[in-house]
């Protein structure tokens, strides 16, 4: 490491919440430092997340082939009409999609991985979300400011993303009021939703819990909802990733895999603003 | 080393201990409560596991889910399938009359049913789902003997854990654990909405498994066998649906 990241700043100065205007030393001078961001079960926890949920896309794409077609209720089948179809080829000759020929059945393994991702992410998603409540994660990193809240505050951040501006410096150690409020969306939100949705097309939970199906209006609505998050999903990603490539891809990749941030840091800016 | 590290080693080191000998004590118990499908080895086993274990522990006794008569899907989908073959199509120009349902295995008095003993059992209907692992699905009244009814006849043994069950099609064979077998809902069925069952449905006889996906239930069934392992059956993994790269659970 190059002499001048020697700086270590002590991880309590840089965590989000605290809105200190006081500046901890004279000094105007801006310095780089090496500091700790992320924490390791943050980090591990993200990865993990985002290799099953890449694995679900793919497996839950595979599976949707097999039956291109949405509807709402109890039941659908190729008799009945549907919500809505995807003009796309099928991989099995039941459904009449248009295309005079089939795609490859790959259900088998796609299912297989699909429901072991599943655990997996699930499983993960319930350490972090535990985790987050303990050691004040959710409280610091995740649950918005009052002052971020108001109407100023809110406009201001939503205003400086319409104007695609490259965020401040100060917003390397802290997520801004639309970045918390769309990860506590995902997290408390549509994580649960896909999960849920995901467990009432299941023949034999719903045994056990009929209400987790009935509720939601029918096996094949579960489905529809299942495939409408997904999406919500998809585009949280791609936003997600276009973030990160807007604020600095490889300073915020190296904050996620080795949860230390580079940084130029001026010691009197406010935290956040 | 660091004082530091070195604890680091040693509290790693005693978690990663703990953790292996906790995984193997639940292996252990899950074998001895019938919570590992036979599917469990391979790269997906861990997933596999997880979920059929979680099931047997949350629906040992529920009911699928039941629905009124309008909810009755008309007409019923009748699913693609494989040609007929020749020894189906003997019993159907004799209108099933020679029809056998055989009953081998870990029972105590082996038998040979005819379509017309099975319809002189108590008879019982459900109204409930069909579900494709593709997606799609239909309602239809179900109308049968359950198969629980048949496994009291003919008498299983205690060590029994399976019951295996063939098609006509010798390419088309299954299993279900006994929990399933003596699920109230399990039904040799030979009746729908009211009617024969018809051969696109899988008449005259088909194995209705409710509470799992449409490809348990397999159609044209003329044989089962009542056994505690599923090893000497194809190559072992339960049914020929894991050996064409399917789950053999398939409750989700």
């Amino acid at each position: 490491m190059p002499g001048s990241e020697s700086a270590q700043v002590p991880l309590a100065a840089c965590v989000a919440s605290s809105a200190s205007t006081v500046p901890s030393t004279a000094s105007t001078v801006p310095v780089r430092t090496v500091t700790p961001r992320h924490s390791a079960l943050v980090r591990i926890t993200h990865w993990i997340t985002t290799l099953c949920f890449l694995a679900l896309l793919v497996t839950g794409m595979e599976i949707v082939i097999s039956h291109p077609r949405f509807y709402w209720g109890e039941t659908g089948n190729v008799l009945t009409t549907p919500l809505f179809k995807i003009p796309i080829p099928s991989s099995r000759s039941l459904v009449p999609t248009g295309y005079g020929y089939v795609l490859p059945d790959q259900n088998g393994w796609s299912r297989y991985l699909h429901f072991q991702a599943a655990w997996i992410v699930v499983l993960t998603g319930l350490l972090y979300v535990i985790s987050a409540f303990f050691t004040g994660h959710l409280r610091k990193d995740l649950l918005p400011a009052e002052s971020d809240l108001s109407w100023r505050g809110f406009s201001n951040t939503v205003a400086s993303h319409l104007r695609f501006e490259r965020p401040s410096e100060a917003e390397a150690w802290s997520y801004n009021v639309l970045q918390r409020l769309s990860y506590l969306f995902v997290i408390f939100v549509l994580f649960p939703l896909i999960v849920w949705t995901g467990l009432a097309m299941s023949p034999a939970f719903v045994s056990a819990f009929p209400v987790t199906v009935t509720s939601l209006g029918g096996q094949q609505s579960a489905r529809t909802i299942h495939f409408f998050v997904t999406i919500a999903l998809v585009l949280f990603l791609l936003v997600h990733v276009a973030m990160i490539c807007v604020a600095g891809f490889k300073s915020r990749m190296r904050a996620m895999i080795t949860g230390r941030m580079i940084a130029r840091r001026a010691d009197t800016h406010t935290e956040r603003t | 080393m660091t004082d530091l590290s070195r604890r680091k080693l040693i509290i790693g080191g005693l978690a990663a201990t703990a953790g292996v000998a906790s995984l193997g004590v639940a292996a252990r118990i899950a074998q001895k409560y019938g919570l590992i499908p036979p599917d469990h080895g391979g790269i997906y086993g861990f997933g596999e596991t997880l979920t059929y274990a979680s099931h047997r522990l949350l629906t040992r006794h529920s009911l699928a889910r039941e629905f009124s008569e309008s909810q009755i899907s008309r007409p019923p989908l009748a699913n693609e399938m494989p040609p007929l073959n020749n020894a189906y199509k003997r019993l159907q120009a004799g209108g099933f009359a020679d029809w056998r349902l055989t009953v081998t295995g870990m029972v105590d008095r082996p038998a040979a049913f005819s379509l017309a003993q099975l319809k002189s059992y108590p008879r019982r209907s459900q109204i409930t789902q069909i579900a494709c692992e593709e997606g799609w699905s239909y309602i239809a009244e179900w109308i049968g003997v359950p198969l629980s009814h048949v496994l009291d006849l003919v008498g299983i043994q205690p060590r029994a854990k399976y019951v295996v069950y063939f098609s006509i099609d010798p390419d088309w064979w299954d299993s279900i654990d006994m929990s399933d077998a003596m699920h109230p809902q399990t039904f040799l069925a030979y009746g729908m909405n009211g009617d024969e069952l018809p051969i696109g449905n899988g008449g005259p006889l088909r194995l209705r498994v409710p509470r799992q996906l449409g490809y348990k239930s397999v159609k044209f069934i003329t044989h089962l066998t009542v056994t505690d392992s599923l090893k000497g059956f194809g190559k072992g993994l339960g049914s020929v649906e894991p050996e064409a790269g399917y789950a053999w659970y398939a409750g989700i």
